[in-house]
C-alpha cells in the first residue's frame, strides 16, 4: 500500500517538484560559472563549451536527465496549479493575501511561467543551432566557435532585454523556491535561517550576474 | 509616602471612543445547494470594545426587529480556545488581528466609516452550510483516521507521566496540540491546504514516546484522508502560519514531510 500510496499523494509531488527544483537550480549555478568565464577570458570559455559540448556523459547523460527534469518540473507545477486551483472552486470577493505572504511565493506560477517562454526562446537560440550543427549537419570541430556565437547573440537588443526581463522572474521564482524546497524535503531545523539567506543570496546573484553577462556582451561586442 | 505615580503612556494608544459607523458586506446564501450573494448593511453605533461577534449580534437584532433573515455564523465559548468561530475577514481568516480567533477581534481594530467584508472560509472541502456556517467535518474525518494513541484503558493504564520526556520535546509537543482546528490555514492557503492543521495533529504524537508506536500508520492514513477530502497541495507561502490564531510552526509541515517519506519509504 505504501509505495503506491507515496506516489499518488500529495507530499509525494511537492517532495518531487522540490528535487527537480533543487536539481535545477544544481545546473543554473554551473551554467552560471561557465557563462562568467566568458566575461574574463574567451579562450577558457571556449575551452570549457568544447568539453561540456562533446563530453559523452555530459551530452548523453546528463543532458537527458536535464531535459526530463525541466519537462518534469513545469508540467508538474501546472498540474498542481491546477488542482489547487479546483480546490478552492469560489473565490473571495475581498482577499489579502499581501498580508501573510510574500508576491513571489504566491505567484510561482507566473515566474515559472515566464520562465519557461524563457526556456523555449533560449533553446531556440542556443541550444537547437547546437545540436543542428553537431548531429544534423555534423560540422567539423571548431573549439574557437563558442565565444563568437555567444557574443553575437547578444548585439541584439530586444534579445538582451528579453533575457534580462525574464531573469528578473527567475529571481523572483528562486527567491521563493530555494528555501521552499528544502522546507517541502523536511528540512526545517537551526539551520533553517542561515540557509534562508542564503537562498536570497542565490536568488539575487544567479539572475542578475546573467543580466550582467548578458548586458556585458552586449555594450562590448 | 511618595506621590501615586502612573507609568501608562496614554500616547501610545489610540483611544476610539466614538461609536462607529460600518458598512458591512456579508455573504448570504441560504443553503448548501443554493447561489450565495454578497449583501450590504449599513450600522451604526459600535462601540470600539465590542466584540466582533457581538457587533454581529447586534446587526442580528437589527434584522430580527425588520422580520429579515439573521445572519448565521459558527461560534461557542468565545474565548479562542473551542475553534469554532471562524469568518474571513476583510481578506483574512480571523480578520486583521494577529493570533486571535474571531471571538477574540476587537471592533478598535477597525475605524469609523470602514467598509468590512465578511464572508465564509472557503474551500471546496469546507462546503458552505448557511451565509459564513461552514462544514469543517473533514478535519473530523481525518482526526478520525489516525490523529490519536490506542491506550489500554481496562484499569492498569500506566500514567503517561512516569514516562521521561526532553522538556524540548515536550514543549514543541504542546505547541503543536494547541492547534484548535478552526480551519484558518484551509482559509488563508491560496491552495486551501491542510497541511499546518494536519501536521500539528501528526506532531504532537509524533514529538512523544507515546505516540511513536502509531506513528507510521498515522502519517500515512491522515495524508490519505486529507487528500481524499480534496484539500489543496501546500506550496509553501507560509499564509496559514501567519494567520493561525495559535502560533502553529511550519516546522510542524517539514515534520510532516519527514515522517510520511520515512513511513512511505519503510513500507
Amino acid at each position: 500500500m505504501a509505495k503506491s500510496a507515496l506516489l499518488k499523494s500529495s507530499i509525494a509531488k511537492k517532495v518531487a517538484m522540490a528535487l527537480s527544483g533543487l536539481f535545477l537550480m544544481l545546473f543554473l549555478a554551473q551554467h552560471f560559472f561557465i557563462n562568467m568565464t566568458s566575461v574574463f577570458s574567451a579562450d577558457t570559455f571556449n575551452s570549457i563549451s568544447h568539453f561540456m559540448g562533446n563530453n559523452p556523459l555530459v551530452q548523453f547523460v546528463i543532458q537527458p536527465i536535464l531535459i526530463v527534469g525541466v519537462i518534469f518540473h513545469f508540467i508538474m507545477g501546472f498540474v498542481l496549479e491546477y488542482k489547487n486551483n479546483s480546490a478552492r472552486p469560489i473565490s473571495y470577493a475581498k482577499n489579502n493575501g499581501a498580508a501573510n505572504s510574500s508576491w513571489a511565493s504566491r505567484n510561482m506560477i507566473i515566474s515559472g511561467s515566464v520562465v519557461l517562454a524563457f526556456l523555449l526562446v533560449h533553446f531556440y537560440d542556443f541550444w537547437v543551432p547546437e545540436m543542428v550543427y553537431k548531429y544534423v549537419d555534423v560540422s567539423p570541430l571548431n573549439e574557437t566557435r563558442y565565444f563568437h556565437e555567444l557574443a553575437e547573440k547578444f548585439e541584439s537588443p530586444i534579445r538582451t532585454g528579453l533575457y534580462s526581463l525574464s531573469f528578473l522572474l527567475l529571481s523572483l521564482h528562486l527567491w521563493h523556491g530555494f528555501s521552499s524546497s528544502f522546507q517541502s524535503v523536511g528540512f526545517n531545523n537551526k539551520y533553517s535561517k542561515s540557509l534562508k539567506g542564503f537562498g536570497y543570496g542565490f536568488a539575487i546573484v544567479i539572475p542578475f550576474g546573467f543580466i550582467f553577462i548578458a548586458l556585458f556582451h552586449h555594450f562590448n561586442h | 509616602m511618595a506621590p501615586c505615580q502612573s507609568t501608562f503612556d496614554f500616547r501610545l494608544y489610540d483611544f476610539q471612543t466614538k461609536n462607529m459607523k460600518l458598512t458591512l458586506k456579508i455573504w448570504r446564501q441560504k443553503n448548501a445547494a443554493a447561489e450565495g450573494k454578497i449583501v450590504e448593511y449599513p450600522i451604526d453605533g459600535i462601540e470600539p470594545d465590542m466584540s466582533f461577534l457581538e457587533m454581529l449580534d447586534i446587526l442580528n437584532d437589527e434584522l430580527i426587529v425588520k422580520g429579515e433573515d439573521t445572519v448565521a455564523f459558527d461560534h461557542d465559548c468565545r474565548e479562542g480556545i473551542c475553534g469554532m468561530c471562524s469568518l474571513y475577514i476583510n481578506g483574512e481568516a480571523h480578520g486583521p488581528d494577529r493570533l486571535v480567533t474571531t471571538c477574540q477581534l476587537h471592533m478598535r481594530k477597525f475605524k469609523d466609516g470602514d467598509t468590512i467584508f465578511i464572508e465564509p472560509f472557503r474551500a471546496k472541502a469546507f462546503p458552505v452550510i448557511k451565509d459564513l456556517v461552514v462544514d469543517r467535518g473533514a478535519f473530523d474525518r481525518i482526526q478520525q483516521s489516525g490523529g490519536f494513541v490506542s491506550v489500554n484503558t481496562s484499569g492498569n493504564t500506566i500514567d503517561a507521566n512516569t514516562i521521561p520526556i526532553p522538556k524540548h520535546d515536550a514543549d514543541r509537543a504542546f505547541d503543536a496540540a494547541t492547534c484548535i482546528g478552526c480551519g484558518a490555514c484551509v482559509a488563508s492557503c491560496k491552495n486551501s491546504s491542510a497541511m499546518l492543521f494536519v501536521s500539528a495533529k501528526v506532531s504532537q504524537f509524533a514529538l512523544l514516546p507515546q505516540g511513536k508506536v502509531e506513528a507510521a500508520d498515522r502519517v500515512m492514513n491522515m495524508v490519505a484522508q486529507m487528500d481524499a477530502e480534496g484539500f489543496g497541495n501546500c506550496t509553501n507561502t507560509g499564509a496559514c502560519e501567519v494567520e493561525c490564531p495559535k502560533g502553529i510552526s511550519l516546522e510542524n509541515i517539514a515534520r510532516m514531510n519527514r515522517e510520511y517519506l520515512s513511513a512511505s519509504l519503510k513500507g
